[in-house]
């Protein structure tokens, strides 16, 4: 619901969100915005609870931090864990790793596209609230969004066929994997695939269609400079799976190329008193002066090519949004989310064509423990590190995450503050109004129970308060 | 006779449970000719109606104050409350954190971690909901019915949707009772 008062609007539970996340908007004397917080308003403590597990159960515990993306902190873990103890997997494991996380990008960036963020484009930011979700969505458009269902399948199928089951799998182990796939595994994911990639670039159709009917808003719907930050291969090939790291600034300049192992020299995280989610920096540059963005914007932003076809020719018509600059505009993280959608099914039969991804040669048994392990992955969402220091018995003495979402922290703060000064600005409130500053989160696509490994849920209040700190007026998301 | 009216959301969970109700896949189509879905993490309401709903499904345990007001909020307001996936039944994985002192917890996550820089605190603004130990729904208000597994199946969820949108309350038992 939202509180409204003369002081303040409280908008609680942010929805269509993974987590839990409220927002508040306070007013000054005049009834202007002040400034607009999102509170992450949850605290698990992953962190400390690992502590005296063994290592090895990482891969299956720590994907307990998301069910939208536990793929993420399963390969995170599982990476970790072969770095300290000691065990590269061979290269057919590298493969399969690597297909089951292009499941999880269709599937993860399909729904947000389609079920999540899809009703505020496809029905209205100021559509009913009653019916802007993907129940009214089916009722409106029930042939694309029985392919939306269908794309969702299509990527979790994919976790399902390597891992046993479509949320928390269990495959990747130290040293490889625990399944090789077959020959009509691998058929029936080749057979599903040309639909996927249909509604991927149907998805894209429908971006930019939208787009153009709402250049307006894209163009002052938080648009801000920031740097950017992701994983590359060699040439600046986007990379979700294995690569360095790459953080640029807002003119696109090259500020550090880094391997992940060496995160902590460059990256250091703030703590607000009003969040449990904590805020990422650039630490050569300071809070806050060194806020970058990650996920889809930030990774093509720092991406000068895809290695796919038709990824490759939509990166370029992207670049030129801003010729060849960092496009800043928020709303566009829907864009590159389909683009990287896009990439990840191609690569998809690129991964299935390889002549090794048969091979039963998945498992490297030999260790040399060193006892401490980084696991870098590009989640979904952003760039996610998982820092494993154990005992030379495998027992794990500590551990450090820094997920995805949370890089993003000072950006959607940034967001929901600078839209709710662009919308807010007369004494009548209209919920719509109230939707675009959750779409501003929403863009973003946080994955709140991931960044409060910490955490673990993302609903949102709207309350106002006045300049005394009194609550004025509560506005809900009830039919009412 | 109207179709009965569901609300859902979600506690100290990792929103794995909404997932797999979401991998019912093209069946969504059925449930929503069999029943209203209102307030949920996935559609825009934002509390469950005053008026009250038929069914009210809580995915997590419950580790702080926010989530104890949403609890009794939807107890309050559903006739039949079902406790979805390990967390919400047990506490499941965060409820390891009953082994540590919170303190402890709060104070590794956001002083001790290694890339928290020498400004970390813990934070505490009275927007902020308080961490509470780890608890099942069930230890704080009643629940009526106790859907386990982490995350249950997509089959599981749709057959206990399924009958509790046709009056029946659902009996998990023999290969419908699933504890993985």
């Amino acid at each position: 619901m939202a509180t409204v008062t003369p002081q303040k609007i409280t908008i609680e539970p942010v929805t269509r969100i993974e987590g839990h996340a409220k927002i508040t908007i306070r007013l000054n004397e005049a009834g202007k915005v002040e400034r607009a917080y999102l509170h992450i308003n949850e605290f698990r403590g992953f962190e400390k609870f690992c502590e005296g597990r063994m290592a090895f159960e990482m891969p299956v515990i720590t994907p307990r931090i998301c069910g939208i993306c536990p793929v993420s902190h399963h390969l995170a873990a599982a990476k970790a864990c072969d770095d300290l103890y000691g065990c590269p997997p061979p290269r057919p494991a590298q493969l399969l790793r690597e297909l089951m996380h292009m499941g999880q990008v269709i599937q993860s960036h399909g729904m947000h596209f389609f079920e999540l963020a899809g009703p505020d484009l496809l029905l209205g930011f100021d559509a009913d609230p009653a019916t802007r979700n993907v129940v009214g969505l089916i009722q409106a458009n029930p042939n694309l969004a029985l392919r939306a269902v269908r794309l969702r399948k299509f990527g979790q199928e994919i976790i399902h066929i390597l891992g046993g089951r479509r949320v928390h799998p269990v495959f990747a182990v130290p040293g490889g994997v625990n399944k090789a796939l077959t020959r009509s595994e691998r058929d029936q994911i080749l057979a599903g695939l040309d639909d996927a990639i249909e509604t991927i670039q149907l998805g894209l159709k429908i971006f930019k269609d939208w787009a153009e009917a709402n250049q307006e808003d894209i163009n002052r719907f938080a648009v801000f400079s920031t740097g950017y930050f992701g994983m590359v291969k060699p040439g600046n090939t986007l990379e979700l799976y294995d690569g360095q790291l790459r953080l640029i600034d807002a003119n696109g300049q090259e500020l550090e190329y880094f391997d992940g192992r060496d995160y902590l020299n460059y990256i250091a995280e703030h703590v607000e008193p009003w969040s449990y989610l904590k805020f990422p920096y650039y630490k050569k540059m300071g809070w806050p002066a060194g806020v970058y963005r990650v996920g889809p914007l930030g990774r093509l932003n720092v991406a000068d090519r895809i290695a796919t076809p038709l990824a490759d020719a939509a990166l370029k018509e992207f670049k030129a949004l801003n010729n060849g600059k960092p496009v800043e505009q928020t709303l566009y993280y829907h864009y590159a989310r389909l683009i990287e959608a896009l990439y990840a099914a191609e690569n998809v039969r690129a991964l299935l064509d390889d002549p090794d991804i048969l091979s039963t040669d998945i498992l490297n048994t030999r260790q040399e423990i060193r006892g401490e392990g980084v696991g870098v992955i590009e989640a979904p969402r952003g760039t996610l590190f998982h820092h494993y220091w154990a005992k030379p018995n495998g027992q794990l003495e500590r551990v450090n995450l820094i997920v995805a979402t949370g890089h993003n922290n000072w950006a959607m703060s940034e967001a929901v503050d600078s839209v709710a000064k662009t919308y807010i600005t007369g004494p009548e409130i209209r919920e719509g109004l109230l939707n675009r500053v959750e779409a501003a989160v929403r863009a973003y696509d946080p994955c709140l129970s991931c960044s409060t490994h910490a955490v673990g849920q993302m609903p949102m209040v709207i309350e106002i308060l006045d300049a005394q700190g009194q609550v004025q007026q509560t506005l809900t998301r009830l039919h009412e | 006779m109207s179709k009965p009216k569901v609300a859902t959301d979600w506690l100290a969970g990792c929103a794995g449970c909404h997932m797999s109700f979401l991998d019912i896949d093209e069946r969504i189509v059925n449930l929503i000719e069999l029943v209203d879905l209102r307030s949920s993490p996935i559609t825009d309401l934002k509390e469950p109606d005053p008026s009250g709903v038929d069914v009210g499904i809580l995915e997590g345990g419950i580790n702080n104050t926010a989530n104890e007001e949403v609890a009794h909020k939807m107890r309050k307001r559903c006739k039949i409350l079902v406790a979805l996936g390990d967390c919400a039944v047990f506490g499941g994985v965060p409820a390891m954190r009953n082994f540590f002192k919170i303190e402890d917890a709060l104070r590794r996550a956001y002083v001790e971690t290694e890339s928290t820089d020498a400004e970390g605190k813990i934070p505490n603004d009275p927007e902020l909901a308080k961490p509470t130990r780890v608890r099942a729904v069930s230890e704080v208000v009643k629940v009526d019915v106790f859907v386990p597994g982490c995350p249950p199946s997509a089959d599981i969820i749709y057959y206990v949707l399924s009958e509790l949108a046709q009056g029946r309350i659902p009996v998990l038992k023999d290969e419908r009772l699933q504890w993985h």
